[in-house]
């Protein structure tokens, strides 16, 4: 019995520096957001006081760019998985002994700086470089012009998160069984079926993973937005961060970042409830 | 078949068989691209201000890396701010692990949760509520405390999640052992568990080192004054960026890739001692994979 009390004690002394800088430095501030965006903006103070107008006035002015955030993000997630899932597929089971060359390579952006790797679409797609004298002569980009539009952002948004789509997916076709493989064809279906009928949900939960790991960043950035958009491409982080940076328009700041959280919030437990909660908790959080 | 199939049946038999390697690579080159231009670049001579177009070759800015006072002094500040914050999450990571895999408690379920919402949140939104949490308190004033707070925050989730991956397999039969034999439980733990959970420990931490002398938006907004390299970036690219900057860029690379290297040998050493775990996966990816699958 005293030895019982004893270990529950020792883990909560274990837990508790982490947890209490997390509740203190996390969550706590996640109500003084909410606290904020319900201030009256004075010019110069900011006196609490209810002030839901924050909100319709914020998303009135700013709709277009929080519907801009979710198509980029939207389409960038799902060119990710298109891009990725053949490449978490080719490590998996057709890489061989460069298997580990080809993971280093993925993750081999990781170690150089972010900013600095966005910064270098600007070079690749600047108007005097070769790859856009390509895509001119393909017709892709006729006015030669790729920096400042739409596909620009997206593509820099796809090469940026990537990785955290190939590598739940590798991840989880990597424990796949592969005699399910090969019973399927025993049982004489072709590649595809196979493929459709055990290897692609067999991994589901890598590609949930993925999804949301490339979805949920995305959403929320602007440095893509910034480098490589232009004045019609803002999504809504470039306007968050203008809003508290520049123009110290905290109340607003707050209202539609505390919106932001709570769509993406929304979206992810819906997906969630569809696609099950293993790929996010993980098993054992499932369980526990 | 075979022998008789003409060159082109070959050609697109050859194609079939290797579509799905053709397209991973073309993925690959399309995710490594950026870095051959930041190294390429790194050697141009720029006509103006912005090193976007290829001028000529020059390696006055790799004699020149140190060179710019400003820069260094911001790589600094990134530096101490990512070993200080690398220190101080691994080691509240890590016990925050040990009570998570080895106890059984009430609360546990939320514990968990706790550690996986900020890895769900998106950046922004921890950066502006830790800004609005500072903004509204008054204290402690934005700068490099604000900033060590922030990075401690964001890296504790990350270093838990890597640690425990590794304490799962972990044999406890050799903590028994220990004890049978008469140590106590500080020495156990010294002697017997440490060394075992070292190299997840030190994965936790390279990650946690990576994760904040690379962010960018969470310390934009909680930074007040002081800039770190990414934040000195940042502010650099309206007037454009120094050439330097690539040059560090790829010393930072280099730097990664051998501590990668170097810990991925540690590791397997590590395991083929204790066989930790029955099948062992390469660090950089797996550490990664892990929080992924998490």
């Amino acid at each position: 019995m005293g030895e019982t009390l004893k270990r529950r004690a020792a883990a909560y002394g274990l837990l508790l520096p982490g947890t209490a800088w997390l509740v203190v430095f996390f969550l706590i501030p996640l109500y003084f957001l909410g606290r904020l965006s319900l201030n009256v903006n004075l010019g110069t103070y900011y006196p609490f006081d209810w002030h839901w107008q924050n909100y319709s006035d914020a998303l009135g002015l700013y709709d277009t760019q929080f519907f801009r955030s979710f198509e980029y993000s939207i389409a960038a997630t799902l060119i990710c998985l298109v891009l990725a899932y053949p490449l978490a597929y080719a490590i998996a089971f057709k890489a061989g002994k460069w298997r580990h060359a080809m993971l280093l390579a993925v993750v081999a952006p990781f170690f150089t700086t972010y900013l600095i790797r966005t910064i270098s679409w600007v070079t690749i797609l600047s108007d005097e470089s070769p790859v856009v004298d390509v895509l001119k002569f393909l017709q892709i980009a006729p006015d030669g012009r790729v920096l400042a539009t739409a596909p620009a952002v997206i593509a820099g948004l796809v090469y940026n998160y990537l990785p955290f789509m190939v590598l739940p997916i590798y991840a989880s076709l990597e424990r796949l069984d592969t005699r399910l493989m090969e019973a399927a064809k025993d049982l004489y279906a072709n590649t595809a079926t196979t493929f459709l009928k055990v290897t692609l949900p067999l991994s589901a939960p890598g590609v949930v993973a993925g999804t949301l790991l490339t979805f949920i960043p995305a959403t929320g950035d602007y440095v893509n937005a910034q480098f490589l958009g232009g004045s019609n491409n803002q999504m809504i982080g470039n306007v968050i961060q203008s809003l508290y940076l520049k123009q110290s328009d905290y109340p607003a700041a707050a209202a539609l970042s505390f919106v932001l959280m709570a769509i993406i919030l929304i979206i992810v437990l819906i997906y969630i409830r569809f696609a099950g909660s293993e790929a996010l908790m993980g098993e054992e959080g499932a369980a526990a | 078949m075979s022998s008789r199939a003409s060159a082109p049946t070959r050609f697109w038999g050859w194609l079939r068989e290797h579509a799905v390697m053709i397209v991973g690579l073309l993925v690959i080159a399309y995710m490594l691209v950026p870095i051959v231009v930041i190294f390429v670049f790194s050697f141009n001579d720029p006509a103006g201000r912005y090193n976007f177009t290829w001028v000529g070759f020059t390696l006055e800015h790799w004699k020149n890396v140190f060179g710019i006072p400003e820069l260094n002094e911001a790589l600094w500040v990134s530096i101490k701010l990512a070993l200080l914050a690398t220190l101080i999450s691994t080691v509240i990571g890590t016990m925050m692990a040990l009570a998570l895999v080895r106890h059984q408690f009430f609360g546990r379920r939320a514990a968990n949760f706790l550690i996986v919402i900020p890895m769900a949140t998106p950046e922004i939104v921890m950066g502006s509520s830790l800004l609005s949490f500072f903004l509204i308190l008054g204290t402690p004033a934005l700068g490099f405390q604000t900033l060590l707070i922030a990075h401690v925050m964001f890296c504790i989730s990350f270093v838990v999640v890597v640690v425990r991956s590794r304490l799962i397999g972990f044999d406890r039969r050799l903590e028994e052992a220990a004890r049978d034999l008469g140590a106590n439980s500080f020495e156990t733990f010294r002697l017997v568990t440490l060394p075992l959970i070292l190299p997840g420990v030190f994965g936790g931490a390279m990650l946690a080192f990576a994760l904040s002398i690379d962010d960018f938006v969470i310390s934009n907004f909680n930074a007040g004054t002081e800039v770190t390299f990414p934040l000195y970036i940042f502010g650099a690219f309206q007037r454009g960026v120094p050439v330097e900057v690539n040059c560090i860029a790829m010393i930072l690379f280099g730097v990664t890739v051998v501590a990668m290297v170097f810990t991925t040998l540690q590791q397997r050493r590590a395991e083929k001692m204790a066989s930790i775990r029955p099948e062992q996966e390469e660090l950089p990816p797996g550490a990664v994979t892990e929080i992924a699958a998490t």
